[in-house]
């Protein structure tokens, strides 16, 4: 991890217009930055822009004011030093899930042998490569989101946004996941931004946690994860402090004084 | 798998079973009925006037002008219907602007320009195939425009934050996710292919099988006009299976069981 800043939004407010007509601001005055090879969790009530941020920062929106800076280049639009992974894993189901993997980097027009290349060398890192040929209706949901991050990878940007990518999968799955994710990410150094609304993911995959307001969203805290092994969220699990990271993250959403049993975090 | 086959093998049987017991009972039916043979002539007075039709009334050369326009009127009427879905699915514009023209064409009864093309165009095939062009553009258009609506937007974005062109998006997402209903669209057009090519042959002309149909009616043979039901029959059967085996070739990535349905 370097000071130097991989991601960055710098004041931005957002504003849409809603059905009824009038404007809606869904973020105001955010600011924020991930430095190079950072986790950072953004968790929110629902409703409160975390989803219009992480667009913005892919450049599928354009911020009403402010602006984003992604390697220090101001966001103008889609590029290619960031991908996203949704919750839903968007495979193509007519392509073969090593064609999905090459589904960005065909995009961007890489050379075919280089595109297998990458392509093969993360299914065999997320042991799928004997099921390259697959299609993805003939996958479990938890390979198929582990499809989707390959397929995030294999452009290699320097920063991942990741909006709930594995709240869609069962808990035993997530766990696996959230390991996976862990381990890659540390591996190669990448920076990545989650949103998650499951704070035990929030505490055990990040360094940091920034928590927002309600609409309109504003970073309203930010927790610095202080546990060993980033690269183990199963390990993290098990310290003692855990549970203070995520009663805190609690208190700060509001969600213990909304009659909830503490050990709901996770659910 | 193993019930599956066991669906399939019974469900043969039953078939064919009934098949064997309407044969049976067009054969002796109507005489035990009481009812003449020039409402409902027997099996074997069908097949007697089929076999006259191929030696004197050339019936395979009146099945061939048909076939030929109902491939001329489906492939022709299903390129026009995907061209232009897909340019008013991409284009809203070009949606708002025509929609109003389209709609009224498509209720419009699209048989009942076939006397119009006659006039225009004479007792010549192409009346026939117009009209068969008219009636299968609507299912394939309306099919195409509507899977290229609803294609998930999310898809298009992960496209887009992957920098995809305009033309990139349309080839990777937007046309293979079309083709689904595209097929769907083309079925349906294969059968219609065969009403709009009947029609304008009964409306005028002296070629194809409805001009057997209309020619058997002139000479109230009931037979005549049984065998040219049953020749178009034919006709439209081995379109929509070619349009299924295509569909099972290019949509091979669908899990089998939504491929299957008729
Ligand atoms: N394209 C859009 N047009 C209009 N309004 C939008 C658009 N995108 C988001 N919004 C609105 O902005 C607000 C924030 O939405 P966003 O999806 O960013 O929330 P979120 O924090 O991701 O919520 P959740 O946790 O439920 O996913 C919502 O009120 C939403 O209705
Ligand atoms: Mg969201």
């Amino acid at each position: 991890m370097s000071d130097v800043v991989r991601l960055e939004y710098r004041n931005v407010t957002m504003r849409f217009v809603a059905a009824s007509g009038k404007a809606l601001t869904a973020v105001e005055r955010v600011s924020l930055a991930v430095r190079d090879g950072e986790v950072v969790s953004l968790i929110g009530p629902s409703g409160c822009g975390k989803s219009t941020l992480l667009n913005i920062g892919s450049g599928l929106y354009t911020p009403s004011e402010g602006e984003a800076f992604v390697d220090g280049e101001r966001v103008e639009g889609p590029n290619a030093h960031v991908a996203f992974m949704l919750q839903k894993d968007l495979l193509l189901p007519w392509r073969t899930v090593l064609e999905n993997v090459m589904f960005g980097v065909e995009i961007q027009r890489l050379a075919l042998p280089e595109r297998r290349r990458r392509a093969h060398a993360l299914l065999e890192n997320f042991n799928l490569a004997e099921f390259a040929g697959h299609y993805p209706h003939q996958l479990s949901g938890g390979m198929r989101q582990r499809v989707a991050l390959a397929r995030t990878l294999a452009v290699d940007p320097s920063v991942l946004l990741l909006d709930e990518p594995f709240s869609a999968v069962d808990a035993q799955t997530r766990m696996v996941l959230q390991r996976g994710l862990a381990q890659t990410l540390k591996r190669a150094g990448k920076t990545a931004l989650l949103i998650t609304h499951d704070l035990l993911e929030a505490v055990t995959l990040s360094d940091r946690v920034l928590v927002m307001s309600r609409r309109p969203g504003r970073v309203i805290d930010e927790i610095r994860i202080e546990l060993p092994q980033r690269d183990d969220p199963i390990a993290r699990r098990r310290e003692p402090r855990v549970n203070e990271y995520v009663a805190r993250l609690m208190d700060r959403l509001d969600i213990s004084h909304a009659g909830q049993p503490a050990a709901g975090a996770s659910a | 798998m193993n019930g599956n086959s066991s669906l399939v093998r019974r469900g043969t049987a039953a078939s064919v079973a009934l098949l064997i017991v309407v044969l049976a009972a067009w054969q002796w039916g109507p005489g035990l009925l009481g009812i003449p043979t020039f409402i409902i002539p027997p099996l074997s007075a069908v097949f007697d006037e089929f076999l006259r039709m191929l030696a004197v009334s050339a019936l395979m050369t009146h099945t061939g002008v048909t076939a030929l326009e109902v491939i001329a009127g489906f492939v022709l009427g299903s390129l026009l219907g995907a061209f232009f879905g897909y340019v008013l699915g991409m284009s809203p514009t070009a949606e708002f602007a025509l929609s109003p023209y389209i709609l009224a064409l498509q209720i419009a009864p699209k048989v009942a320009f076939a006397p119009l093309f006659i006039l225009w165009m004479g007792f010549t095939l192409y009346p026939k195939i117009l009209v068969a062009i008219l009636i299968v553009f609507f299912p394939v258009m309306v099919n195409v425009l509507t899977a290229i609506r609803t294609v998930d937007p999310d898809l298009v974005n992960l496209a887009r934050a992957f920098k995809a062109t305009r033309a990139q998006i349309f080839w990777k997402i937007e046309f293979p996710a079309s083709l689904p209903p595209l097929f769907a669209g083309l079925r349906i057009a294969s059968t219609l292919a065969v009403v709009g090519v009947v029609v304008g042959e009964l409306v005028g002309g002296n070629l194809g099988l409805g001009y057997l149909l209309a020619f058997g009616e002139g000479q109230a043979n009931t037979a005549m006009v049984f065998v040219a039901i049953l020749m178009l029959t034919v006709v439209g059967g081995i379109a929509y299976l070619a349009v299924i085996l295509v569909e099972q070739r290019v949509l091979h990535y669908l899990p089998r069981r939504t491929l299957s349905g008729v």
